[in-house]
């Protein structure tokens, strides 16, 4: 079943930092930063999908945005087809940018109230400049079939639409330039399950016919289960483990994704027994633990865990995992 | 066949019968909810099930009689709570029914507190509501009650505003703000929608944990199967302002009747242990939910219904099963499906 694609990287992502300042309460005080993304690095493959995972406030919608540049990048390297995307003019940033587009969370805070579907669609090739006014009305005629709009639906106003109908508007938008690479920011949270069934039917069908690359971001682990060929899962601004779908979710290393994994509420009803229960909730990313992030958290944390901050390592083969230990806790029945 | 109305079932902590909401808009009536029937015992965890605009708050509203009114009203219906009619209640008597015996924990813990009162001084407020006792007692009451939602140092927290608190922490307030008076009927509206899955996991034991020392009857209203599953005995699927199918908890889970309740689980995901299913289609129920100002005649599910039949231009009745399990469909009619 596995498929001839070349594995070429489109998206290489090192040691990604961003720092958002806070304003200082006195002038004496001390400037408090937020370490939002902390040293992120991760490659994807053309035509693949990358899954990131983690509790609110983890640094994954961030990570997205970093790479888009919208937001500002405090350090690190992002190259996009191995080219450094910090090094690229403006013009060549705006020619690049064509080829990179996102797909918001919120269906409803992302379309202007005031502009009809059609214009909101053709509304990338007009900040581009391609094409006059009629190739620009096929091509949104061309997306709207694509995203299973209908035709005359253009001409309505995004309070019009039902939710799912809006995220259609919404990928609509993200495919009009033609783009190689998405970033799916959460596309089905704010939906209902119905609908989440009918997007992710169509993200799917989209990234075969178009052979896009996707960056998917959920909190969701079915969701990213269900559409994700790698996964990375996010603590407090850094992946804590990296692996392919199947290593992550049948053989899950590091305690926090064993955590979460068992923390989803499942259908049946045999998990109900064997549950971990993290205690707490995450730690303000403003004072960030010592040592390793989780250990606040974690039941096997130990002193090396206070003192050292652990590395991502290849613990297996194309499976990484940020932790000290490797064989107590396959010891530890959990 | 066709069911009559819920009787009087004496383990029932809680009846409604034919419970009906409208609300006017533009001078055009809407129907909200259609004739909800449902019984409640005593320590009992209901789960409501549905789709956004399906009518599963607006249930919860009602109960406590709390419809917005204009432009809403319960334009019929009964509601019994201990044999006592709620629907004739004064405004004073249902002030006095709610938090007492029934109350509840709304969906956005961060709105439904008051961002410019500390933690400490809305408790108290809530306290002194229902108990004449005075404000230092109630203080120590108020820190009692936030142990017993596990909020660590309730001393310190007490003083606390709420946008000090992260979001579970919100959540266990409002749950210590329903707990005041041990009510018997707790409703709990979307209590972990807008929170992490390892807090939504904490939230969930510790509601468990109530009921289990109180005997709390609770109504979950949700729209994650996940959360149903994991707390209740007995699941109402709803769809567009009817009660389309009840049943216990298996019974909804491994043999759902209505092709609605079906397309729901159907199109629901869930952790698999297995590489199976990897971008595979998803079942997907076609179309999107009915718009409820122009309501067609006969079975609200029929136009996205695969199963549709000229009969479900008719509007099908609710069928009763026997031992709470009803299903509004015509497919049961005839005991095909």
């Amino acid at each position: 079943m596995e498929k001839n694609v070349q594995n070429k990287i489109l998206l290489k992502v090192e040691n990604l930092k961003v720092q958002f300042k806070l304003k200082r309460t006195s002038w004496f005080s001390e400037q408090s930063v937020v370490h939002a993304v902390d040293g992120v690095s991760f490659n994807i493959n053309k035509g693949k999908t990358l899954g990131l995972v983690g509790e609110s406030g983890c640094g994954k919608t961030t990570t997205g945005r970093a790479i888009l540049g919208l937001v500002n990048v405090n350090e690190g390297k992002l190259l996009f087809e191995n080219r450094d995307l910090a090094s690229l003019s403006l013009g060549e940033m705006l020619r690049l940018r064509q080829r990179m587009q996102i797909i918001f969370q919120d269906p409803y805070s992302s379309l202007n109230p005031r502009q009809t579907a059609g214009d909101i669609v053709l509304d990338p090739l007009v900040v581009h400049n391609i094409g006059n006014q009629k190739e620009r009305q096929e091509r949104t005629d061309e997306l709207f079939a694509l995203v299973g709009l209908r035709k005359n639906q253009q001409y309505l106003y995004p309070h019009q639409f039902s939710g799912g109908q809006r995220q259609r508007i919404c990928i609509a938008r993200a495919l009009a330039l033609n783009p190689d690479f998405i970033v799916c920011d959460e596309p089905v949270s704010a939906l209902d399950v119905a609908i989440q069934a009918q997007i992710l039917n169509l993200l799917c069908e989209l990234q075969d016919e178009l052979d896009l690359t996707f960056l998917f971001i959920s909190h969701d682990l079915a969701v990213i289960q269900h559409v994700c060929d790698e996964i990375a899962v996010m603590y407090l601004g850094t992946i804590v483990e990296k692996a392919d779908r199947v290593a992550l979710f049948n053989n899950p290393q590091h305690p926090y994704t064993r955590a979460l994994l068992s923390a989803v509420l499942t259908g049946s009803s045999d998990k109900k027994t064997s549950r971990i229960r993290l205690e707490g909730d995450i730690p303000n990313p403003i004072n960030k633990p010592s040592g390793c992030r989780f250990r606040t958290r974690c039941s096997f944390s130990k002193e090396i865990c206070v003192e050292q901050e652990p590395v991502l390592e290849e613990k297996y083969p194309g499976h990484w995992e940020a932790c000290h230990f490797r064989t107590s806790k396959t010891q530890a029945s959990i | 066949m066709i069911s009559e109305a819920t009787e009087f079932d004496p383990n029932n902590i809680l009846t409604v019968k034919d419970l009906s909401v409208d609300f006017d808009v533009k001078g055009q009536s809407i129907n909200i909810l259609s004739k909800v029937n449902f019984g409640l015992k005593r320590g009992e965890t209901v789960g409501i099930i549905g789709e956004s605009g399906c009518g599963k708050s607006m249930t919860a509203l009602a109960l406590l009689r709390m419809v917005p009114s204009p432009p809403g009203k319960i334009s019929n219906g009964e509601i019994f709570l201990n044999k006592k009619d709620i629907m004739s209640l004064s405004k004073r008597e249902i002030n006095r029914v709610r938090g007492r015996e029934i109350s509840m924990i709304f969906q956005e813990p961060m709105t439904a507190l008051n961002p410019v009162y500390s933690i400490g001084n809305q408790l108290v407020e809530t306290i002194q509501q229902h108990k004449p006792i005075d404000r230092a007692s109630a203080m120590e009451e108020a820190i009692e009650l936030l142990r017993s939602v596990q909020i660590p140092a309730p001393e310190k927290r007490i003083s606390e505003y709420p946008y000090q608190l992260s979001g579970g922490m919100r959540q266990r307030i409002m749950i210590a703000m329903a707990l005041v008076c041990n009510p018997q009927v707790l409703i709990a509206d979307e209590p972990t929608t807008a929170l992490d899955v390892t807090v939504q996991a904490q939230i969930f034991d510790l509601l468990k944990k109530i009921q289990n020392k109180n005997k709390t009857s609770i109504i979950l209203i949700t729209h994650d199967f996940g959360a149903v599953s994991e707390m209740a005995d007995r699941v109402i699927v709803m769809y567009a302002g009817f009660k389309i199918e009840e049943g216990t908890l298996e019974e909804i889970r491994n043999s759902p009747i209505h092709p609605y309740t079906k397309g729901l689980l159907g199109s629901m995901l869930e952790l698999k242990t297995d590489s199976a299913g990897f971008r595979e289609r998803l079942p997907e129920i076609r179309g999107s939910v009915p718009d409820l100002l122009n309501r067609q005649a006969g079975c609200p599910f029929g136009p996205r219904c695969e199963s549709a039949t000229t009969r479900c231009l008719q509007m099908p009745p609710t069928f009763d099963l026997g031992d709470n399990r009803s299903v509004m469909c015509w497919l049961v009619e005839n005991g095909e499906n």
